[in-house]
């Protein structure tokens, strides 16, 4: 789960992170209000929407009086902005973050993830601050700082001062930069996140070492424990057709395609993609109605899909365990009967009681296309799509 | 012999009385596993399935000389329940468990380090279908009888592409030695290259089918280890050729976020390392059969 970065830098603050003096606004009335209580001559207006290179799409305006202020906050607010993370439909504005603008005389780069290899938590700096991390392992890989914590003792003061001096700072900002990267650490271990990146981490010209930007992303399986954290949620910044599934317990990504997809399994459910794609068609979605695919998932499924207005076919390729086919059949035909679905649906049925199942799907009287393999399935629905297209033409 | 588990293996239940425990502790049962008993805290001394409960897996090693174990545990408590197998002396543990969280798996296999590695648990999961020696015994939630009893060892993150590969290899007359579920989670408690190493040295397994899919570097790490180390064939399948960078497919692990982690980038690093690539999921079967032949042949 993401997060905004004033959510992420007041959580950091309260590990002993330094961030510039800064307030949220909804409106330009209030951003005027915000630049006036923080005071000062500059500011900075930034976008709060879940992406990256936000500066680089409009997102970020560096403002000298109220005027700018208000017209910078006008501009922005209930724009979608479109960055290179975004996608073409960009995301809403509907926040803005006002921030006294800092005097930088160093940017690093700090970033902490959950490292695969080494199943630890691994810090990550560089004094190349400002670029992302894959530009910078482009350009100047030397400048690279890896440090591993082992997650019994968890991260020592040692590892930040070798982080610290790394980063190449003066001897006398050394223990306030150590306090940045441990308390960022602590961040990350006590909140349950799964990266945190600090990134541009400053120098200001008076000395202090300051957060200018910052983003979180936090482990969903472990917000049972983090309800702090699941407040943070802004469902306005997620796809809609995602928001809808994951409410109701489905694990749903909204592709570009227009075959709508129904499976058991998230392996399964890539697999039958694959064999979209092989067989020369587009899926609509990625969708893993979970292990066990009772009837009800069924519908709850299809209904998810159908919110997709570029869907023209579904399939459905349920690999039947402990859930017998023949339960997942009638599943199928309740819910195409319920939704008064007129699209093509391609019904591949596999496992335990598969012959029953089919005989349900075959005797319905609905135009549902069966098909034995997954192969099958996949050419079966593309064919379909191929042969609306082709009307439609 | 099969990998972890055959018919003998004393396997306890963890988390053996709640509704998930119950219904697949029965079927593993009616498979024909060895089900010693089962772990509970608090229902310590009862019954159920015929079998007694325990409070501690201490306790019940102790008791019944169990060397296996699956955890049902509930994700806030399944790390620890995870962590009681280890101390316990339970050789082989599956835990079925999805949802747990990712620091909770990084102070596990913190954990285990203690133990020597002869003598440290093997762990396979979490959010794992289990494993399964067909016609021996079943640690797992999978149809049991989509497997045929056979000589190839199934190594795979995900579940039901899991049980697609065991029924076309089915349709084509090729059983099953083991079927090991590592697991969709990030951090799993063994890798593709550890599950290697049990298949090469096992004695009744020809031929190895890995089945991996985006995110992570453990299907090119197997694919290093299986060039230098191995003597028998693999062949694998990765899913996920349509993932778009960055978005999660379902299982925590399954995003693409760092170079050689897309279904392209792997499949060209398995290519290298001499691995036969399946080239779409329904010739999983097929590409085996193909490599079976081969073997024939030589032989």
């Amino acid at each position: 789960m993401d997060i905004h970065e004033y959510q992420a830098k007041e959580l950091l603050s309260k590990f002993g992170v330094t961030i510039p003096r800064g307030g949220l606004a909804y409106s330009p009335e209030q951003a005027t209000y915000r630049a006036s209580e923080i005071g000062g001559n500059g500011w900075v207006v930034k976008a709060q929407i879940h992406s990256g290179a936000r500066g680089k799409a409009g997102g970020i305006k560096v403002c000298r009086d109220d005027g700018e202020v208000w017209d910078a906050a006008d501009q922005l607010l209930g724009k979608r902005l479109v960055t290179v993370q975004t996608g073409p439909q960009g995301k809403l504005v509907s926040r803005l973050y006002i921030e006294e603008v800092s005097d930088i005389d160093k940017e690093f780069y700090l970033s902490y993830v959950m490292d695969r290899a080494s199943e630890r938590i691994v810090v990550v700096a560089s004094a190349a601050g400002g670029m992302d991390i894959e530009e910078i392992a482009h350009s100047q890989p030397e400048t690279i700082i890896r440090v591993t914590v082992d997650p019994a003792v968890g991260m020592q003061a040692f590892q930040a001062r070798e982080v610290a001096f790394g980063l190449g700072v003066e001897p006398d900002l050394v223990s306030k930069l150590e306090r940045t990267i441990l308390g960022a650490y602590r961040a990350f271990r006590d909140l349950d996140a799964t990266m945190v990146e600090i990134n541009p981490l400053v120098v200001t010209k008076n000395k202090s070492i300051v957060a200018l930007d910052a983003k979180m992303s936090f482990d969903e399986n472990a917000l049972f424990r983090r309800p702090q954290i699941s407040e943070l949620r802004d469902k306005s910044q997620e796809d809609a057709r995602e928001t809808y599934a994951s409410d109701r317990g489905l694990s749903y990504v909204g592709l570009d395609g227009d075959i709508g997809c129904v499976v058991n399994g998230a392996g399964l459910a890539m697999a039958t993609l694959d064999m979209i794609k092989l067989a020369g068609g587009e899926p609509a979605n990625f969708l893993d109605i979970g292990g066990g695919a009772s009837p009800e998932r069924v519908a709850k499924s299809f209904r998810a899909v159908l919110k997709d207005k570029n869907v023209k076919a579904l399939l459905v390729n349920v690999f039947a365990g402990i859930n017998r086919c023949d339960w997942v059949a009638k599943g199928v035909v309740d819910a195409v009967r319920e939704l008064d679905i007129k699209m093509p649906v391609v019904v591949r049925l596999a496992g335990t009681n598969v012959e029953e199942g089919r005989k349900i799907i075959d005797e319905s009287g609905l135009t549902v296309i069966s098909a034995d393999s997954l192969g099958e399935a996949a050419e079966k629905a593309v064919a379909a799509v191929r042969a609306i297209t082709a009307k439609a033409a | 012999m099969a990998i972890f588990i055959n018919e003998h293996t004393p396997v306890l239940v963890q988390g053996f009385t709640g509704r998930i425990g119950t219904f697949h502790a029965q079927e593993m049962i009616d498979y024909g596993t060895n089900v010693v008993g089962g772990v509970t805290p608090g229902k310590g001394g009862t019954t159920h399935l015929g079998r007694p409960v325990f409070n501690t897996m201490k306790g019940a090693v102790e008791e019944t000389g169990a060397q296996a174990s699956i955890v049902f545990v509930p994700p806030p408590f399944a790390a620890d329940a995870i962590m009681e197998a280890a101390d316990a002396g339970i050789r082989y543990c599956t835990c079925i468990t999805d949802g747990i969280p990712a620091q909770d798996m990084i102070r596990v296999k913190r954990y285990m380090r203690r133990y020597k590695k002869e003598s440290r648990m093997v762990l396979t999961g979490p959010n794992c279908a289990g494993t399964i020696s067909p016609g021996k015994a079943m640690l797992g939630i999978m149809p049991g009888h989509i497997y045929l009893p056979g000589r190839v060892g199934i190594v795979g993150r995900s579940g039901t592409l899991g049980y697609e590969a065991a029924s076309q290899m089915k349709a084509l007359g090729i059983g099953v030695s083991t079927s090991v579920g590592i697991g969709g989670d990030p951090i799993n408690g063994s890798s593709f290259r550890d599950v290697f190493e049990h298949f090469e040295s096992d004695p009744e397994t020809d031929a190895v089918l890995m089945i991996g899919e985006i995110g992570g570097p453990q299907e090119a790490e197997a694919g290093a280890w299986a060039r230098d180390n191995m003597k028998k064939p693999v062949v694998a399948y990765i899913a996920g050729l349509s993932a778009p960078k960055g978005r999660r497919m379902g299982h925590a692990g399954a995003i693409v976020s760092a170079f050689g982690e897309s279904a392209a980038e792997k499949v060209e690093i398995l290519k290298a390392a001499g691995v036969i690539i399946a080239p779409t999921p329904a010739e999983m079967g097929a590409t085996i059969a193909k490599v079976l032949g081969g073997m024939r042949k030589v032989a």
